[in-house]
């Protein structure tokens, strides 16, 4: 076979199912003591410093990392069942989400210990903030066309440009960027391209928050001014970002982050509905609820290569792929049924707020971490197409 | 997948890969082929899978036979083999003995209903029967006000008007008149019609996904052989976003049908859980016949559309399986009405409990 794709059925052991009854009560407790409301996805508070320690005490933040730095050296697919619980209960993850599932791991890697040793601990104590700076005014799905320079300096770099699109930058602590630190050459246009650690908040880092077409103000714009970064804030190579890239990204790409941004509007629909519904509703929910589970177990299958020390790359992009197609389409389905709704279902005022809330986010799904024509171009390579 | 079921797949794979050639069958107008490819499927025990060896067969695992009919998708493979693996599994939920030859099992749309007669003879319609006027044998769910029964029945006595599916295989209409079975047993307790709708449901997304396989590799190797516009039309982005969606359906019919497989193989009984695996690989699996072979075809231009192609082999198959046990159409309110019925704060556990 050409495509050797491989999605195993891989099931979640068994000690995943009482650490998801621990996530539910701990959700069940902080909903139930204010922290967030799970049928209003559309709030401001997604930014929670303190639900963000709390989740860190109790051991859920760099749960896969070795305990040497602060984590529980449990399986990759423990971590699983903490994020899609939280995600499903519209949790306020935003302060840590971007820290555990990407940042960490990219310092585990390629920071020195002493940064590691300083870092990695807050990050599972739930205290600190990452954003990534990847893209640029003029630079967003073509990585490599970055031209924020980083230019070298007594015991560092001085940095300046502009990043944008920077989810979180108005509240993070620090930021992972590439910076670019030599023209590309004529063999590789990938080649220049530096990896760095940022401590935020300091002078020669101006943020200015974007306001989104849903209302709210989750991405910057970042502008460095001959901002120093010291040499021991390399991460890996120099000129070798792009070789670092890769391997990251089928963490990043086939979570259930990936095809649960939208669910909460199924969920609503399905009580408007309530216990009888007629034929064209049960048909729709019955699709999406197949679609639903099809995606998640392809979603876990992935994770379980993941935990088994795999790189499926091309795997974890048609997760994405497909995942982020359907949580775009799944407000727009869910509105479909919904216009048979009964106009006394007593839920239908939650109905409506949400669904305006899903359809102004879904357009951000198939453009953020990756857009649907960049994945299906890495797909396309691992067919042999290019 | 066990060390084991790649021996049971493998050796089917061997059969289908000498006896069961696409281009080799397509050529053959006089399905000349049939018969080799039959002998040497029952001469390895493969029909009766999932028979055990006291009651005729070769007493291979659930996931082994699965794997079988993943095989059998791959190669398109147009006798009745699946069919008689399910008539064989049927039979043994009523300790019936299978016989020799070529089964099938009615009804096949969970819609009909086969009546047991008091003086023990069936009545009924099954529409959509697959391979019924090649089966020398019929497996059959009848009931009465006792209950269900398994009969097994010769096909010779009953009337059988022939139809074709989507991929030009036998798709009859069985009439039971007054027929008398060979054997009747009841059915065991708690045994239910859905559950041979859901085990043939199953065994039809695992061919769907194995078709969707050989479609996917089929139009990649021809985008990659195929020149215009002065160069191969693999290098044109529009073709390659096709073929990753291509790709993208494949695995989601692979995914969703190898997980139902699972879920069935290593079940006590057909709950819930089961059920939503079994209905969702179903439709999950339709639709990506429709989705997918939709753009194999795309891919393949003019070529694709004739009937000295291969191609039609795997997309109209794909298609025509989705109507057999239960269409998408049908399943999606089935499972719709369920979910319904368990609230809405039950669909995530659902969900999850995968």
């Amino acid at each position: 076979m050409t495509a050797a794709l491989r999605f195993d059925p891989i099931r979640l052991p068994p000690e995943c199912e009482q650490l998801r009854k621990e996530v539910r009560a701990f959700l069940a407790e902080e909903i139930a003591a204010g922290t967030f409301d799970p049928h209003q996805p559309n709030r401001e508070d997604t930014d929670a410093p303190e639900f963000s320690r709390r989740v860190g005490a109790k051991g859920w933040l760099g749960m896969t990392w070795p305990k040497k730095y602060g984590g529980h050296e449990r399986s990759f697919l423990e971590r699983y069942v903490v994020t899609e619980e939280m995600r499903v209960a519209n949790a306020p993850t935003r302060r840590f989400f971007v820290a555990d599932r990407q940042s960490g791991p990219v310092l585990l890697k390629y920071a020195p210990e002493n940064i590691k040793m300083d870092i990695l601990p807050r990050i599972c104590r739930g205290e600190v903030c990452f954003a990534i700076g990847m893209s640029e005014p003029n630079s967003g799905s073509d990585l490599f066309a970055a031209k924020t320079r980083a230019t070298k300096t007594d015991g560092g770099y001085l940095i300046n440009g502009t990043k944008i699109w920077t989810s979180s930058a108005h509240i993070a602590d620090y930021m992972i960027a590439i910076f670019r630190t030599s023209p590309p050459t004529k063999e590789n246009r990938r080649h220049g391209l530096t990896q760095f650690l940022v401590k935020m908040k300091q002078p020669g880092i101006e943020v200015n928050p974007i306001q989104q077409i849903t209302g709210q103000y989750e991405f910057n714009e970042v502008v460095f001014t001959d901002f120093f970064v010291p040499e021991d804030h390399v991460l890996g190579e120099v000129d070798g970002a792009w070789k670092q890239a890769t391997s990251e990204l089928a963490y990043e790409r086939s979570g259930p982050e990936r095809f649960l941004e939208t669910y909460y509007v199924l969920t609503e629909l399905v009580r408007a509905v309530g216990k009888n519904p007629d034929t064209r509703s049960a048909e729709g929910i019955g699709r999406l609820v197949a679609q639903l589970h099809t995606m998640r177990r392809m979603s876990v299958s992935v994770a379980g290569m993941l935990q088994a020390g795999k790189e499926p790359v091309v795997e974890a992009s048609i997760v994405k792929d497909i995942g982020t197609v359907w949580e775009q389409a799944l407000p727009h389905r869910v509105r479909d049924l919904a216009a048979f709704v009964e106009e006394t279902a007593t839920n239908r005022e939650t109905l409506e707020n949400q669904l305006s809330f899903a359809i102004k986010t879904a357009p951000k799904l198939t453009i953020q971490g990756g857009t649907t024509e960049v994945l299906r171009g890495i797909i396309a390579r691992g067919l042999g197409l290019r | 997948m066990a060390e084991s079921e790649n021996i049971v797949a493998e050796t089917a794979e061997k059969i289908f890969a000498d006896l069961a050639d696409a281009q080799t069958i397509n050529r053959d107008k006089n399905g000349a082929w049939k018969a080799p490819l039959w002998q040497a499927l029952s001469e390895s025990g493969l029909p009766l899978s999932w028979v055990p060896e006291d009651c005729g067969g070769s007493g291979a695992s659930l996931a082994e036979g699965f794997s079988v009919l993943s095989a059998a998708g791959r190669f398109a493979v147009a006798v009745p083999l699946a069919e008689t693996m399910l008539a064989g599994w049927l039979l043994v939920q009523a300790k019936i003995s299978s016989p020799d030859g070529e089964m099938t099992v009615a009804p096949a749309s969970p819609k009909d209903r086969i009546t047991l007669n008091a003086d023990g003879s069936l009545s009924g319609k099954a529409r959509g029967v697959p391979f019924a006027k090649a089966a020398k044998h019929i497996a059959v769910i009848a009931g009465d006000a006792k209950g269900l029964s398994i009969a097994l029945v010769d096909a010779g006595k009953c009337r059988i008007d022939s139809g074709l599916g989507l991929g030009g295989d036998h798709s009859d209409t069985v009439t039971f008149d007054k027929v008398q079975p060979v054997t009747t047993k009841p059915a065991p307790k708690g045994f239910e019609q859905t559950h041979l709708m859901l085990m043939g449901g199953v065994a039809r997304s695992l061919q769907i996904a194995g078709a969707l396989e050989s479609m996917l590799e089929i139009s990649v190797r021809y985008s990659n052989e195929r020149v215009a516009f002065e160069k191969k039309i693999s290098k044109f982005q529009a073709v390659q976003h096709n073929l990753a969606r291509l790709a993208g359906e494949s695995a989601a019919a692979l995914a969703a049908a190898t997980s139902a497989a699972d879920a069935i193989a290593n079940a006590t009984s057909f709950n819930d859980e089961v059920f939503l695996e079994a209905v969702a690989a179903k439709i999950r699996c339709s639709e990506a016949a429709e989705k997918g072979g939709g753009i194999a075809h795309q891919v393949h231009g003019a070529i694709g559309f004739t009937i000295e192609h291969i191609l039609h082999r795997y997309s109209l198959r794909a298609l025509g399986w989705r109507d057999d046990f239960g269409s998408e159409s049908y399943w999606a309110v089935e499972l719709g009405k369920l979910v319904a019925n368990r609230g809405a704060d039950e669909l995530w556990p659902l969900v999850a409990s995968r």
